[in-house]
C-alpha cells in the first residue's frame, strides 16, 4: 500500500474532503492491473518516443489524488519523469492542491521511492478549457456526480471564488461545496461536458482517461457512448466499491484508444 | 505558474482553440519569481520533446529573459561529456540513443550549462502575478499568487 497524502492543512468548509470516491481512485490507480497497463503504455523509449507523459487531474479538490500520482509516479508509471497538472473551478481547491502536492513530494523518501514526478501547476479553470488540444496523456476526473435538481449558479461564481479577502461567508462555502458534488440531471451534467471534449483533449495515440461514476450516472450507457466514438475507442470498468444488491455504488471507468482492431 | 505550464495551455474560449494566434498566451505585467528545484538532466532530456520550442522562445523574449538558441537543444547538449580520465569507458553513443546507461552511469553525468539554463527557464521561473493575454481575442487571464485564472465570464463561454 502506498501512503495516502496528508490533507491536514486543508479547510474542508469550502474544499471537498477526501472520501470513499477519492480512496477508490487511489486504490484503482495503484492496483496491479492499472500499473501494468500504465507502465506498458508509458514505458520509456517505446516507439522511440521517450517524451515525459503529461497527466492532468480535473477537479483536484484537496489535491489528494494529484499528490498521490505525483509522489508515486515511479511506482505508477514505471518512470519518475511525468509532468502533472491540476485544474479546479474552485480557487481554494487550487491553493490546497499546491500545498498537498508539495508536502507529499517533500515527504516521499528518495530511498524508498526513487524520484517523484514533476508537479507543474494547478489552474483555476473549468474542466479542460485551458488545455491545448492533444496534450493530455492521462486524464483523471473524480467529478461532481450526485444527481441534483440544479447546478450552482454560474453567475455567483466569480465573487464566491475570490480568495483574496480573508474570511468566507456561509453562502460562499455552500456554493463552493455544492460545486464539488452537484451533478445536475442524472449527476452527469458536468461529466457530459468533459466527455464532449475528451477525444480532442487526449493525445491521439497515448491518451487515456479515468473517470469515476456512480450507479445513477448509468455507467453502462456512458461506456456504450464512448464505444460509439469509433472502433478504436475502449471503455472498461477498472475499479468499483460499495456493492449493494448486485449494484456497484461507485465505479471507475478507463477510456482509451487501442491500436488493435 | 511555471513557464513550462504555458506550453500546455491556451485561450479557454472555444472559438480560439483552433486559431494559431491563441498559442502561446502572452505574459503581461508579469512579476517573476524563482522557485528552486533540483535539476535532473535525464528529466530534461525527456521533457524537451514535449516543448513547443518557438513558443517558448517567444515567451522568454517577451519576459525579457536571455534569448534561447534558434533550434531546440538535443540530448548531447544537455549532458556534459564525461571528461575525467578513467571515465572514458562510458559509451557516449549508447547514451545518445537514449538507451543503455545504468543508473550509476547516469548519476555521473553532469548537466551542461545549456541544461542549467533550460532548467531555470522551464521549471524554476514562475509568474507570481500578472496577466496572460490571448493573441487572438485579446482576453486577459489574471495570475494571482502563482495561480492562473482561466474562468470566463458566463457571457463568453
Ligand atoms: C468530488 S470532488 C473531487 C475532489 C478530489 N479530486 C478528490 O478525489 O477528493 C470534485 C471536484 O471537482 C471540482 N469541479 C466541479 N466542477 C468543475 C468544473 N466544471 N471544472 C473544474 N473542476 C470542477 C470541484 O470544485 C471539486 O473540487
Ligand atoms: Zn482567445
Amino acid at each position: 500500500m502506498l501512503p495516502t497524502p496528508s490533507t491536514d492543512h486543508v479547510s474542508f468548509d469550502r474544499v471537498y474532503e477526501p472520501a470513499e470516491d477519492s480512496f477508490l481512485f487511489l486504490d484503482t490507480l495503484s492496483c496491479d492491473r492499472e500499473t501494468t497497463f500504465l507502465r506498458q503504455r508509458f514505458a520509456q523509449c517505446s516507439n522511440g518516443d521517450h517524451a515525459s507523459p503529461c497527466i492532468l487531474e480535473i477537479g483536484t479538490g484537496s489535491g489528494v489524488l494529484l499528490a498521490f500520482i505525483t509522489a508515486h509516479s515511479k511506482k505508477l508509471f514505471g518512470r519518475p519523469d511525468v509532468l502533472t497538472l491540476g485544474a479546479d473551478i474552485n480557487s481554494f481547491a487550487c491553493k490546497a492542491t499546491e500545498e498537498t502536492v508539495r508536502t507529499a513530494c517533500r515527504e516521499s523518501t528518495p530511498y524508498l521511492n526513487p524520484g517523484h514526478g514533476i508537479y507543474l501547476d494547478t489552474l483555476n479553470a473549468n474542466l479542460g478549457d485551458a488545455l491545448h488540444s492533444g496534450v493530455v496523456d492521462v486524464l483523471v476526473f473524480n467529478p461532481p456526480y450526485v444527481p441534483t435538481e440544479d447546478l450552482p449558479n454560474p453567475s455567483d461564481h466569480e465573487s464566491y471564488n475570490q480568495f483574496d479577502h480573508g474570511t468566507t461567508t456561509f453562502e460562499q462555502d455552500s456554493h463552493l461545496l455544492a460545486l464539488s458534488y452537484a451533478g445536475g440531471m442524472e449527476g452527469m451534467e458536468v461529466t457530459n461536458k468533459l466527455l464532449d471534449r475528451l477525444p480532442e483533449l487526449l493525445n491521439p495515440q497515448r491518451g487515456v482517461a479515468y473517470i469515476l461514476l456512480c450507479v445513477q450516472n448509468k455507467p453502462q450507457n456512458i461506456k456504450q457512448r464512448v464505444q460509439n466514438w469509433g472502433t478504436s475507442w475502449r471503455a472498461d470498468t477498472v475499479g468499483s466499491s460499495g456493492k449493494k444488491g448486485g449494484w456497484e455504488k461507485l465505479q471507475i471507468i478507463r477510456i482509451w484508444r487501442s491500436a488493435d482492431p | 505558474m511555471k513557464l513550462l505550464t504555458l506550453n500546455f495551455v491556451t485561450c479557454a474560449r472555444k472559438s480560439c482553440k483552433t486559431l494559431p494566434a491563441a498559442f502561446p498566451l502572452h505574459p503581461r505585467d508579469a512579476e517573476l519569481e524563482i522557485v528552486e528545484m533540483e535539476l535532473n538532466p535525464k528529466f530534461l532530456v525527456n521533457i524537451l520533446p514535449r516543448v513547443e520550442w518557438q513558443a517558448l522562445r517567444t515567451v522568454c523574449q517577451e519576459l525579457g529573459l536571455p534569448t534561447l538558441p534558434d533550434i531546440m537543444p538535443v540530448q548531447q547538449d544537455l549532458l556534459q561529456p564525461p571528461s575525467l580520465p578513467g571515465r572514458e569507458s562510458e559509451s557516449q553513443e549508447g547514451e545518445a540513443e537514449g538507451e543503455g546507461g545504468s543508473e550509476e552511469e547516469d548519476a555521473l553525468q553532469k548537466p551542461s550549462q545549456t541544461a542549467q539554463d533550460l532548467h531555470r527557464v522551464l521549471l524554476e521561473t514562475t509568474i507570481a502575478n500578472g496577466k496572460l493575454v490571448c493573441g487572438a481575442c485579446g482576453h486577459e487571464y489574471a495570475v494571482k499568487e502563482g495561480i492562473a485564472n482561466f474562468l470566463l465570464p458566463s457571457h463568453m463561454v
